[in-house]
């Protein structure tokens, strides 16, 4: 993924103007932070980048070799964790990652499953049923999951919520090596999260 | 996406719809009680029946009644887990939608499958209804589960992100399965009768072609449905 580019976004919900006109362009390498008090439409942009939401009104668009495509059209190339996305609770977390393994059609090794469990801190607990997690190992199996295809964009909301002091170390190392991957946007309140940005936009809420 | 692709990914969602409910028993124990609930309340309600000209077409009914809200219990669920479980967004990102419809497709003709069987021997036993051309029944049934799975699938997908599900599930799915039912209790009480297949062969290919027009009409639509 080269670059992405919106134009003109906004975000309504109800009468409600979340988001107005918003437009940027993000180049592969770059990390945009955005920031913003709750309710200011930071998820819900995420979403949009995602394809999980259409905006009211403008456009998304992907660019690859000098072609647009739509985020539904990237979905291979898009990896989104966020603390209101839920893995099957009844399955163990290496039973869900080969199942989106298989969903986007991988060849998942078992030494490649064991270095993304290892990588995310969930060493020795992949076979573990997911109901039995904390809601911190819930939230670096997120990680799992979004990095599991090897995303040449990553979409992370509030990444460090629920982790502890060595989950900041999992995201700045996720963030790093992302960098040399394509292009990474982070919604966050978060100080500390906020110095990896080359691009901070800061929603106020429209209106 | 190619066809290799697209069989791998319906394949890990139905082994996964399978897997969950093998664990969780939600769908199956629901169902299965109410399958037990329902012809056990019509057994003692209607009592013995006097043999009629007219008990295979009561019979058929009564066995179509029991299965068509048994399938208004289950088969929505398929979608429905998924949001309420917050788990639809994560698949809706990673799996091609046809993946999706396909393989939950078929966890509904497992389960409803199954669910048959159990309705179809609990109204042998205890509403004492006679097969007189078993295989010709079976054929009827199967027809006949083959349409409702085709037809609610897709309608479960559509309800699943609205409050009242259930409601929204069976206005909807209603008057799409009023012909269906209509001619599966027909087809139905001609094989309890023990007609063969000189007249039982329409009902069955009008259920079929039924069955494929939904299955098409819904492979069309499911993208723009679970995307939006």
């Amino acid at each position: 993924m080269d670059a992405i580019e919106l134009t003109d976004i906004s975000i309504d919900y109800g009468a409600r103007r979340v988001i107005a006109h918003l437009s940027l362009r993000l180049e592969r390498g770059s990390v945009m932070v955005i920031t913003g008090q709750n309710g200011s439409g930071k998820s819900s942009l995420l979403r949009v980048f995602a394809g999980l939401q259409r905006p009211s009104s403008g456009h998304v668009h992907y660019i690859a070799n000098g072609q647009n495509s739509l985020p539904a059209d990237a979905r291979q190339d898009i990896g989104w964790m966020a603390p209101d996305l839920m893995l099957y609770r009844e399955l163990s977390a290496c039973e869900n990652l080969r199942f989106y393994a298989d969903v986007r059609g991988l060849t998942l090794r078992d030494s490649a499953l064991m270095a993304l469990l290892d990588r995310v801190g969930l060493h020795g607990r992949g076979d573990d049923i997911v109901a039995t997690y904390s809601s911190g190992m819930t939230h670096r199996l997120r990680y799992a999951y979004a990095l599991l295809h090897r995303p040449s964009v990553l979409l992370l909301d509030e990444p460090s919520v629920m982790l502890d002091e060595r989950g900041h170390t999992l995201l700045a190392e996720v963030v790093d090596a992302q960098r040399a991957a394509g292009i990474t946007i982070i919604a966050t309140n978060d100080p500390r999260e906020q110095r990896f940005a080359d691009t901070l936009v800061h929603l106020e809420g429209a209106a | 996406m190619s066809n290799k692709l697209l069989w791998r990914a319906t394949k890990a969602v139905f082994v996964r719809e399978m897997r969950s409910e093998l664990r969780s028993r939600q769908a199956l124990n629901a169902v299965a009680l109410f399958a037990v609930c329902s012809i056990v309340a019509v057994s003692l309600g209607l009592g013995p029946l006097n043999r009629s000209a007219e008990l295979p077409l009561i019979h058929a009914a009564l066995l179509w009644i029991v299965l068509l809200f048994a399938a208004f219990t289950a088969l929505s669920r398929v979608f429905v887990v998924e949001e309420e479980q917050r788990t639809a967004a994560a698949l809706r990102l990673a799996a091609p939608p046809h993946a999706v419809y396909l393989g939950k497709l078929l966890f509904n003709l497992v389960l409803l499958s199954a669910l048959t069987v159990l309705i179809a021997l609990l109204a042998i036993v205890l509403l004492r209804m006679q097969v007189k051309a078993p295989s010709i029944f079976a054929v009827m049934l199967a027809a006949g589960a083959l349409g409702l799975v085709s037809g609610t699938t897709l309608i479960a997908a559509i309800i699943a992100r609205s409050s009242s599900r259930s409601a929204l599930f069976a206005v909807l799915s209603f008057p799409l399965l009023i012909p269906m039912l209509v001619t599966a209790v027909r087809g139905t009480a001609l094989a309890l009768a023990g007609m063969g297949w000189d007249r039982c062969l329409a009902p069955v290919q009008t259920l079929l072609a039924y069955a494929v027009a939904l299955f098409i009409t819904s492979l069309f639509l499911f993208a723009t449905v679970w995307e939006d």
